[in-house]
């Protein structure tokens, strides 16, 4: 009777062990199938003309997407110079100030505007700078990703600068350091692998984002370096090129895909080496 | 204060007084802003790559639909617009200065659908109707089949895609069908935006709706003719009002647009009286302000649009033909051409 | 505890308040953001508010030519994918979880896994649109086909089940968390009294990880809820009710996405207080989702002490 019991919950338990391990291992079957495609499809788009051409007119074979690729860094560029310094200031008070009115406030808003969709800011980005600039440009959607990086970006600060032992910042004003200075010569410095893999993984979620550029950046066929002017993005390509008819069109897209995709993967890698390698040890 | 802090306020100023110089810097290039509808964007985007490489102005022209292009232009974001649908009277009112449209070409709205073989088939007005109606839901219903003997036709479902952003396409579409239909008239009517039978698929753009047809058996659009030659889909010929079954080619197509064009181009061309003429035909326009000061705009920008225009509807209509859409007649180009020439900055006419 | 700012020489007194200023001022900066983006919106969004009220939400009807606009169809859209696509995934990202708090907790199949789900998370949105356009869209073709339905290959069933994929690592990563924070003496305990390890997982860790797990899945339901790309390419732009799983619809964001470069006057409007309603129902999940999983860490390491 009771071996037949224990026999029973044995089975129970190898069954569940092995519908969870299915599970976890099935949900992987569309990441593979995704990387399969897009490398498969994508790689052999990609050629000396695919990454330094203009786009070609519609319906003409050949050309390329430099100027998405170009327009992709640039928004990087500029939503990082627009979010990284007010990021880490933001970041740095909150670790200072553990408690109090304003820093749960701040905690809050950080948390919302994490999870506010990206369409929305999308359509605030519109709002605030293409309908009284009277333009689309690059800077609205440099703007707009810089609102998606924000929170990420101090969020990481302020983890990092959390983890620095009190004793550092103690033994500095000990010194007669002052404030300011303690917080930029020392804390800084030693936190930086951190908020550098903060930065990282911002720039890697954000380099994918369209819809905030579909009201903002605009697109362009041109190459375009001018941050007044509309910029064109790999995202936009590749929204652009999936839904039209034609094949080449498709195959861009995938190409289009594999260079986002290498772009994002490089930028994890990277914050993941950041925080192994930089990392100081207390 | 020494430091990180001000090491990177001074590099961040620096960057941007360099990115503001290269924005204010004297553009080597002239670029222009248009956007709107995708019914011309094949052409457009021909002719302004030649205009590109033949006078380095660069113009970027973003297909967001007829209504995206009327709204842009009216707030002014983009120097010109594209629009297959004239404007409204409210549109106008709400542009606050008057806008001109010129004629750029004439294109056809075509049938083109999804089916084993890729028949080519005929459509009478009623069964286009009642298609679009969802009315007709399978491919081998006797109003299809009945124009169509010899063709046999699936048991498959139609399944029907319309615009789902505003566009001039879809105006030109609703107003034939307003004007062979009584039940359309009734039900949808007229417009960019058509509040279409529920269950119906919709998508963005000419691009949009042909790359979904392509894909789904049984599908069926309504396209600008090139978006179905560029990727071999099959169109069907629509019988007109004298008639006559008639293909969609630049022939017909001129055809219908032997009527008389008054001086603000504002003219219809669907469901024509020509008995050799495609009845869903249409002209297509390019929308701008007539009083080019505005905004700040700079007045070697405003000359440019104007050259631009100028070439379009002269030297640019050599483009046309060898991409299936129809040229302006002389009588068009002649009206095309004088109200560019009422362009004004700051009262004056533009172009000598 | 003094955090060091200490009075010091007047001259660097002045750079002392300023620093602070500056620092206070960054922080300020993101409140004032984030007010400044709920005020446009519920501004811009006024004339609409003003014609349509709260009847919005109960309006089947979304007509830009008679401009009679209600949000229904729109929020029957987003409920009913987001819905679906959290039913879809919550077998796989509990499964992963478990997997990789209980079983597999260290070592290089448990890095593997993980670093599988972050990339996952990584792919862009537009990406997972493109695969769906040429993978699920012809799979779900091909169902309906066989069940005679009409063959679109997009709608609810389709953008649901794109969600559903790019929704795992959320619901998974947290769940993961929760789960390696339930206390070793518990489960040592259950363990002691002869229990297996289904029963001490099914018994002791789920319950004890409850309120982890659903804080994940309510994380991964804001996300599901406003993401735009994927569900704008196969959810077949129809701005009507849906009818049933394989009907075109379209959700909140998506509908945005498709009609704001248009839109004028009551009809940017209407769509702008659409966006409010899903800036306001993502805050909401957002915030009690961070709220639950912030107290567990806090019992957790208070517990660990």
């Amino acid at each position: 009777m009771t071996g037949n019991h224990i026999g029973r919950r044995l089975a129970k338990d190898a069954l569940f062990k092995g519908v969870v391990c299915l599970l976890a291992f099935l949900s992987l079957l569309p990441l593979f199938l995704i990387l399969y495609y897009i490398t498969m499809k994508g790689i052999s788009v990609i050629n000396w003309d695919f990454l330094f051409s203009l786009p070609r007119p519609i319906g003409e074979s050949g050309g390329g997407v430099v100027n998405a690729i170009v327009g992709t860094l640039m928004l990087i560029v500029l939503s990082s110079v627009i979010s990284v310094p007010c990021g880490i200031a933001a970041g740095i008070y909150l670790s200072e100030n553990k408690a109090g009115k304003l820093s749960n406030t701040i905690r809050l808003c950080v948390i919302v505007l994490q999870g506010t969709p990206s369409i929305v800011i999308g359509i605030i980005a519109y709002l605030w700078i293409v309908a009284p600039l009277r333009t689309f440009s690059a800077l609205s959607g440099g703007v707009a990703l810089s609102i998606m990086m924000l929170p990420v970006i101090i969020k990481t600060t302020e983890e990092t600068l959390k983890l620095i032992p009190y004793h550092l910042k103690e033994a500095s004003l000990a010194l007669g350091v002052p404030y300011y200075r303690t917080i930029l010569k020392v804390i800084l410095p030693s936190g930086i692998s951190g908020i550098l893999t903060g930065i990282l993984l911002s720039v890697a979620r954000i380099t994918g984002e369209t819809a905030p550029l579909l009201f903002t950046a605009f697109g362009n066929q041109f190459m375009n370096v001018n941050i007044f002017k509309p910029i064109d993005s790999l995202p936009y390509r590749i929204f652009y090129y999936a839904m039209s008819p034609y094949p080449e069109w498709h195959s861009f897209a995938w190409g289009a895909s594999f260079i986002l995709v290498v772009l994002a993967l490089a930028l994890n890698l990277i914050a993941r080496g950041i925080s192994v390698k930089w990392k100081i040890q207390f | 204060m020494s430091g990180i802090f001000p090491r990177a306020l001074s590099l961040m100023v620096a960057f941007f007084a360099l990115v503001c110089a290269a924005a204010e810097a004297p553009a080597l290039d002239m670029e222009l802003l248009g956007a709107g509808a995708t019914f011309p964007q094949p052409l457009y985007s021909k002719m302004f790559d030649a205009y590109n490489q033949q006078y380095k102005v660069k113009i970027n022209y973003q297909g967001i639909g007829s209504g995206g292009g009327i709204n842009q232009l009216v707030k002014k974001t983009v120097d010109f617009g594209g629009t297959d649908a004239f404007m409204t009277a409210k549109e106008l009112q709400a542009a606050g200065a008057p806008v001109l449209h010129i004629p750029t070409c004439l294109g056809a709205v075509v049938v083109t659908y999804n089916l084993p073989g890729n028949p080519k088939l005929n459509f009478t007005p009623d069964a286009v109707a009642g298609i679009f109606l969802g009315k007709i839901t399978k491919w081998n219903d006797p109003k299809i089949a009945s124009a169509n003997p010899g063709v046999k036709l699936p048991d498959l479902p139609v399944s029907a895609v319309h615009r789902a952003d505003g566009s001039g396409t879809t105006y030109i579409f609703s107003e034939y069908l307003t004007k062979v239909s009584r039940e359309w008239k009734e039900k949808i009517g007229t417009g960019k935006s058509l509040n279409w039978p529920a269950s119906q698929i919709g998508q963005k753009g000419n691009p949009g709706v042909a790359g979904y047809v392509k894909q789904t058996p049984g599908a069926v659009g309504y396209v600008e003719l090139l978006y179905a030659i560029q990727n071999r889909m099959p169109y069907g010929s629509i019988k007109n009002r004298a008639g006559k079954f008639i293909e969609p080619t630049l022939k017909s197509v001129s055809a219908a647009a032997n009527v008389r064009i008054p001086d603000d181009t504002n003219v219809s061309l669907t469901d024509t009286e020509a008995a050799a003429g495609y009845p869903i035909s249409g002209f297509t326009w390019l929308i701008f302000y007539k009083e080019q000061n505005y905004g700040g705009k700079a007045k070697d920008r405003a000359e440019a649009l104007a050259k631009l225009l100028l070439w379009m509807v002269g030297d640019g209509q050599r483009y046309v033909e060898p991409l299936e859409y129809a040229p302006l007649s002389k009588e068009a180009a002649a009206k095309a051409n004088r109200l560019v020439r009422s362009i004004t900055y700051n009262g004056t006419p533009l172009v000598k | 505890m003094d955090t060091g700012k200490q009075r010091a020489s007047s001259s660097t007194d002045d750079s002392e308040k300023r620093f602070n200023v500056i620092l206070a001022g960054s922080g300020l900066l993101i409140v004032l953001l984030l007010l400044a983006i709920f005020a446009t919106l519920l501004v811009t969004a006024l004339p609409a508010i003003r014609q349509f009220g709260v009847f919005f939400f109960i309006g089947r009807v979304w007509d830009a030519t008679t401009e009679t606009f209600g949000a229904l169809p729109f929020l029957a859209g987003t409920l009913l994918t987001s819905f679906l696509a959290l039913l879809i995934s919550i077998p796989f990202s509990i499964a992963i979880s478990i997997f990789l708090g209980e079983y597999f907790r260290t070592g290089a199949v448990s890095t593997f896994l993980r670093s599988a789900v972050e990339v996952l998370a990584g792919i862009p949105s537009v990406i997972y649109g493109l695969w769906g356009l040429f993978f699920l869209m012809p799979a779900v073709r091909f169902i309906e086909m066989k069940l005679g339905v009409a063959p679109h290959g997009v709608g609810i069933l389709t953008s649901s089940l794109i969600l559903a994929i790019m929704i795992i690592p959320f619901s998974a990563s947290i769940g993961r968390e929760v789960i390696t924070l339930v206390p070793g003496d518990l489960k040592e305990a259950a363990y002691s009294l002869g229990a297996t390890r289904f029963e001490v997982i099914r018994n002791i860790v789920i319950p004890y990880a409850r309120s982890g797990i659903i804080a994940g899945i309510l994380l991964a339901l804001g996300r599901a809820i406003g993401e735009t790309m994927a569900v704008t390419m196969l959810i077949g732009n129809s701005n009507f009710l849906p009818t049933s799983i394989f009907s075109p619809a379209n959700t909140m964001a998506s509908v945005i996405a498709n009609e704001f470069a248009e839109a004028t006057g009551v009809t940017a409007a209407s769509l702008i207080y659409v966006a409010l309603v899903l800036f306001l129902v993502t805050m909401v999940v957002n915030v009690i989702g961070t709220y639950v999983i912030q107290r567990i860490s806090i019992e957790a390491s208070r517990e660990a002490s």
